[in-house]
């Protein structure tokens, strides 16, 4: 129990208050920012998953066709790994676009919110943020666990060296796509979640751009850390909302502080302000 | 018959617009292991470029002019202020800031620019049809894409099989350290291979113009197209790049010409309407997956260049 841990439990209890304040302030528009905050921090925390932990970049996550692009992607590595998610990505974007049936480049309207029942009805906000909230505390505890338990060990020894792993006679590539898998069906969440956030669904988000986003986010945060990504997509989406009242150009703004960001910092927010890691868990 | 060598001759087209893509990354890709996703806004520069100074002059060829070194200087810049601290760094790093720069120039072309397409218009010293086979007419300016495209071709090839420039070229993505100790200037090596790859992308973007609109975030798109390219034909080999930029665009232009009507003979004419254009449009990508199924490292695996 480090002064960092106490630190995270605080600032993720401090989550669950935003619907409270926001509403004593009389300014609703932050529970949407914060819902949306928690919608892709649930999707960065599954990247974080494959990217800083088993090392694959993957662009084509917003795409989630997991399986079938996973085993084909896999036999290739490093650059190639990149490059054909990427491809991929953009493969399903095109389909979407040609299947006019779901509304083809247009999107899709969604009438209503996912119904679970009176008890959970997604369409107050306040609900939607808790049922957010809870999703993503959820999957902070499980990617914790997956972390610490020999899959998540041995996701780390392909990262650091997969040719070893596979001399100690692991079969990496089955690990590889399992997490793979893993991480394109907790993203496929955070899809419907978006969804049901916008109640608009268009082949948009599935550009490689957005995909290039939600990495962003990883990495602003700080790979291979789980609660860097929501501290990542936090400050993303914090940052994007800022910029854009100020100027309709605030992607010119944006990019540059990414490049900064990269060039100044190798561990993002995380490695800045949480103390430095040792390894005692 | 002559629709089908018309769609043909625009796959031959097309690829060898993606070839100037392709050729430019790969180059950068092999040399300095950097992979370069603003490549797409240099392009997107160039077509800019052209368009403006095309539209404000008059002068097809002072625009080229104009978009080229515009996009060298470019190319230039951004190498030194940013990929120089990039080159040993992890590929992920490279892509994030590279990603930064797709957003800076995007949104700094819509400053300059507007929002709005622009307009570019077909030069009118090429603007007529010109019959390639007896009975086939084509449009000049597409004759001149690919008689220009294929002269690159060659010149790359001349130029890095047999010149000096091209030998130290070799030389640096064998061995860098060997070449810095033996007295070559490698910095300046890399950023004058980093001006040539500018350049070709900005030809490929100057050459899209008329045939595509131009507008911000142009790039993307024929990025993509661009890494599938070099995905198949092997990353960092030229020879390779050439053959799958051919491969992959005369596959997509009679992908999307022929495969409705092919399908309409199986399955009937309302279901193939529905497939026809989404398998289209996911042909390449097929062909992509088929490839690395068979050989991951794809058709050419580089040594050397």
């Amino acid at each position: 129990m480090s002064g960092r841990y106490v630190a995270i439990c605080v600032a993720l209890a401090a989550l669950a208050l935003v619907p409270a304040v926001a509403t004593v302030a009389d300014a609703p528009f932050y529970t949407g920012l914060f819902a949306r905050i928690m919608v892709f921090a649930i999707a960065a925390v599954s990247l974080d998953l494959i990217l800083g932990y088993g090392g694959l970049v993957s662009f084509g996550h917003a795409a989630l066709a997991a399986l079938v692009i996973g085993f084909v992607s896999l036999r290739t590595s490093g650059v190639y790994f990149i490059m054909i998610t990427l491809a991929f990505g953009q493969m399903v974007y095109f389909v979407a676009i040609g299947l006019n049936e779901y509304g083809g480049d247009d999107g899709l309207n969604i009438a209503r919110h996912s119904d679970f029942g009176a008890a959970l009805n997604l369409d107050r906000p306040v609900v939607f943020y808790y049922f957010a909230y809870g999703l993503l505390l959820l999957f902070l505890f499980l990617g914790n666990r997956i972390v610490q338990s020999r899959f998540g060990m041995l996701l780390q020894g392909v990262k650091s060296n997969e040719r070893r792993m596979i001399a100690l006679g692991f079969p990496t590539f089955r690990y590889k796509l399992t997490a793979f898998v893993m991480a394109g069906a907790v993203c496929g969440i955070a899809g419907a979640l978006f969804a049901n956030l916008t109640l608009f669904v268009s082949p948009s988000i599935m550009h490689w751009t957005r995909s290039g986003e939600i990495m962003m986010m990883v990495i602003l945060g700080g790979l291979g850390s789980l609660v860097g990504p929501v501290f990542g997509a936090a400050a993303y989406l914090i940052l994007e909302s800022v910029l854009s009242r100020l100027t309709e150009h605030w992607q010119a703004v944006l990019g540059p502080i990414l490049i900064l960001v990269v060039l100044f910092s190798k561990t993002g927010l995380y490695g800045i302000f949480a103390l430095p890691r040792r390894r005692s868990g | 018959m002559i629709y089908a060598v018309e769609q043909v001759l625009n796959g031959v087209q097309f690829g060898v617009m993606l070839f100037l893509m392709a050729a430019g990354l790969t180059l950068i890709f092999g040399i300095m292991n950097l992979i370069n996703l603003a490549h797409g806004s240099l392009y997107m520069v160039g077509a800019y470029v052209a368009a403006a100074i095309f539209s404000a002059t008059g002068s097809f060829l002072l625009g080229l002019a104009a978009a080229l070194s515009a996009a060298v200087l470019v190319g230039i810049a951004i190498e030194i202020i940013v990929f120089r601290t990039l080159y040993e760094r992890d590929h992920l790093d490279q892509v994030l800031a590279t990603f930064g720069l797709i957003l800076f120039f995007n949104e700094m072309v819509r400053i300059l620019w507007g929002s709005t397409a622009l307009y570019m218009s077909v030069p009118g010293f090429l603007s007529g049809r010109v019959e390639l086979l007896p009975g086939i007419p084509y449009p000049a300016y597409r004759v001149a894409i690919i008689a220009v495209g294929l002269a690159i071709a060659l010149l790359l090839y001349l130029l890095i099989a047999r010149t000096r420039i091209g030998m130290l070229i070799r030389a640096g993505a064998s061995n860098r350290v060997m070449l810095g100790a033996l007295g070559i200037n490698v910095r300046l090596l890399y950023t004058l291979v980093f001006a040539m790859g500018s350049a070709l992308a900005a030809l490929a973007g100057v050459m899209a113009g008329p045939i595509f609109t131009v507008e911000s975030g142009m790039g993307e798109s024929v990025l993509i197209l661009a890494f599938v390219v070099i995905v198949i034909g092997g990353i960092g080999s030229i020879r390779g790049a050439f053959v799958a930029a051919l491969l992959v665009g005369v596959v997509d232009a009679t992908g999307r010409a022929f495969l409705r009507p092919f399908l309409t003979i199986f399955m009937g004419g309302s279901a193939a309407a529905k497939f026809g254009p989404a398998l289209a449009s996911m042909l390449i990508y097929i062909l992509m997956a088929a490839v690395l199924f068979v050989r991951p490292q794809g058709l050419f695996p580089p040594r050397g260049l």
